[in-house]
């Protein structure tokens, strides 16, 4: 008998497993081409919420550009939580970067004042456009570019507002899964408190992202990775997931594909932008 | 009895990893110009710069505005050395990669060309037979691809230059070879993706073990030129290097930095690894068999009566 020699088992998210010393270069080299040489612009602001996503994309930036350059704003609304003012604090005392609390609870309550029956959905949206509303007039005040802390996984999911989170000109971190985040944030020594946490958008109490979405993260990510290479759901389930996890990712992306595109116009010329007169962002 | 003819005298390269502003072809001139001066102090017998040098990679439709006839190039190239080098600096040869308006057509093209002096000397003009058009890219959309893989005489001898993409694919290199190059310029354009390699980006593994398997196998010599920086977030992967007939990387730039390769390309390795390794001659060989086998879905020779 000759030994049988097999494959090795595959570890489902070693397919996802990212350089973090690779992964910090690359994402501190986009921040500075993108605000330095390309809009001559050397202060970022960036929400920071105290979880961590916003806490990986303030070292990046941190590192960037310098810690005096990168101001963290924290907009606590009434309900958020305690822990997040903390966590942020964390983040802001551990790079040295300028910080500033502003409340979003009187202008958000001003505008539902209006909007009584608004629902816990409606009322998390005026959150965070309110939340953008403040990021970008900050930015008009500092002299500072808006830094996107939206990821992958949940832009797939569409588990973001539109027109909200995923509204600044850069995100060093929109091309990376929520478990890369989660490395990325390990490898750059990000408190272990904001890194074990559990994520949430803190738009209701004890909520978390996970319970929102009906899965967990590595499973999702899993899940996403092999959707994007093209693979079938059969071929899904086929290595290691249910139909019932596969069939609820695989939703929640093609539902919501329209969130991660502009605003659809109705092409009536040979000339419609971005349709036949294609220029790059960069041009 | 032992051959007495002398060695040839090595070659003196270098390798320009170009970081372009977009669209800004007067800028980049400048900058340009700049690096030539630097270069002048010990000019190089050719430089090698990466593909669309001089206005970044990804156009889309401003292609049309900022293509130019080979011609045009080689005369800003041509003026960007007097202009950096001086006036009375002698002759250089250079191979660089620019997007070529051909009478209306366009292409995704690089030549080879000696300028200073006088006036300058197109040799050849090599336009992008391979454009990708998948993922990220859309060379198709925009570019005519070209048609012909020319070799031709540089100042190493017989070389050919495969942009990019052409060089992704294992019979270019191939045909290149078995026409008599000995040198393989690869102007380059690469976006990085892949964070998962160690220490460096997968794209950037992928395109050396592809580089030197091209150069170990034909016993030829790759100088890959990459454009590095990034365009509008995606980020030219640079990595520019030499890699010797032997397949040994001879110097190697790093992904994200504009910067400067020198070497030589030595006659001697070149001749050695032929020697050692013949696999050229036994592909020259084998050639007729593969090529003419009914079974390859290439369209038939219609004879004529």
């Amino acid at each position: 008998m000759l030994p049988v020699i097999e494959p090795p088992a595959v570890d489902p998210l070693a397919a996802l497993a990212i350089d973090g010393a690779v992964t910090t270069a690359w994402l501190q080299a986009f921040l500075r081409d993108e605000m330095l040489t390309r809009r001559k612009i050397d202060r970022a602001v960036l929400g920071l919420s105290g979880g961590i996503d916003s806490a990986v994309v303030a070292y990046l930036c941190a590192r960037a550009l310098g810690p005096q350059n990168v101001y963290a704003i924290r907009m606590p609304y009434r309900t958020s939580s305690a822990d997040s003012l903390h966590d942020a604090q964390l983040v802001i005392d551990a790079l040295g970067i300028n910080a500033q609390t502003i409340e979003i609870s009187d202008a958000v309550d001003g505008y539902l004042r209006y909007a009584p029956d608004a629902d816990a959905r409606r009322r998390g949206n005026v959150m965070a456009r309110m939340r953008m509303l403040t990021l970008f007039d900050q930015s008009a005040a500092l002299g500072a570019l808006p830094v996107g802390t939206g990821n992958k996984t949940e832009r797939l999911m569409g588990y973001f507002t539109w027109h909200a989170d995923d509204t600044p000109p850069v995100n060093p971190i929109g091309d990376l899964f929520k478990t890369q985040v989660w490395a990325l944030a390990r490898y750059l020594e990000v408190p272990v408190r904001v890194i074990d946490k559990a994520p949430s958008a803190d738009l209701e109490a004890n909520q978390t992202d996970e319970s929102d979405l009906g899965i967990t993260y590595a499973k999702a990510d899993q899940i996403l990775s092999l959707i994007l290479a093209g693979y079938r759901d059969a071929a899904i389930v086929a290595r290691g997931s249910s139909a019932a996890e596969v069939q609820l990712v695989r939703g929640r992306v093609d539902g919501t594909h329209w969130k991660r595109h502009l605003p659809t116009t109705a092409l009536v010329s040979g000339t419609a932008i971005n349709e036949f007169y294609l220029r790059p962002v960069d041009y | 009895m032992k051959n007495e003819t002398p060695d040839a005298a090595p070659t003196d390269i270098a390798v320009v990893q170009f970081k372009p502003l977009k669209g800004d072809i007067d800028a980049n001139v400048f900058v340009l110009s700049e690096i030539f001066a630097q270069l002048s102090v010990a000019p190089p017998a050719i430089v090698a710069l990466p593909e669309a040098c001089l206005t970044g990679y990804f156009l889309e439709g401003a292609v049309y505005e900022l293509a130019m006839s080979a011609d045009a190039f080689a005369h800003t190239l041509h003026a960007a050395w007097r202009s950096g080098a001086g006036a009375d600096a002698g002759a250089v040869d250079v191979v660089c990669g620019f997007f070529e308006n051909a009478d209306g057509t366009f292409y995704n093209s690089a030549l080879y060309a000696t300028i200073g002096g006088a006036e300058p000397r197109l040799t050849h003009v090599h336009r992008k037979m391979f454009l990708p058009t998948y993922g990220v890219f859309d060379e198709d959309r925009f570019l005519s691809r070209g048609r012909h893989l020319g070799v031709f005489a540089s100042a190493f001898g017989s070389a050919a230059i495969l942009i990019c993409e052409d060089a992704w694919h294992s019979i270019m290199p191939t045909v290149a070879a078995l026409k008599g190059a000995r040198l393989l310029f690869v102007p380059s354009a690469s976006p990085g993706r892949g964070l998962s390699g160690s220490g460096e980006l997968e794209s950037v593994a992928h395109w050396k073990s592809i580089l030197r398997a091209s150069a170990s196998e034909h016993g030829v010599y790759v100088v890959y030129a990459g454009l590095t920086g990034f365009e509008g977030g995606k980020g030219m992967s640079g990595s520019s290097c030499i890699i010797s007939p032997a397949g040994t990387f001879v110097v190697e730039a790093p992904a994200l930095d504009a910067c400067i390769l020198r070497a030589q390309l030595d006659p001697a390795e070149f001749e050695v690894a032929r020697a050692t390794l013949p696999l050229l001659g036994d592909l020259a060989g084998v050639l007729p068999d593969l090529w003419f086998d009914a079974e390859i879905p290439l369209p038939k020779r219609v004879e004529n009566g």
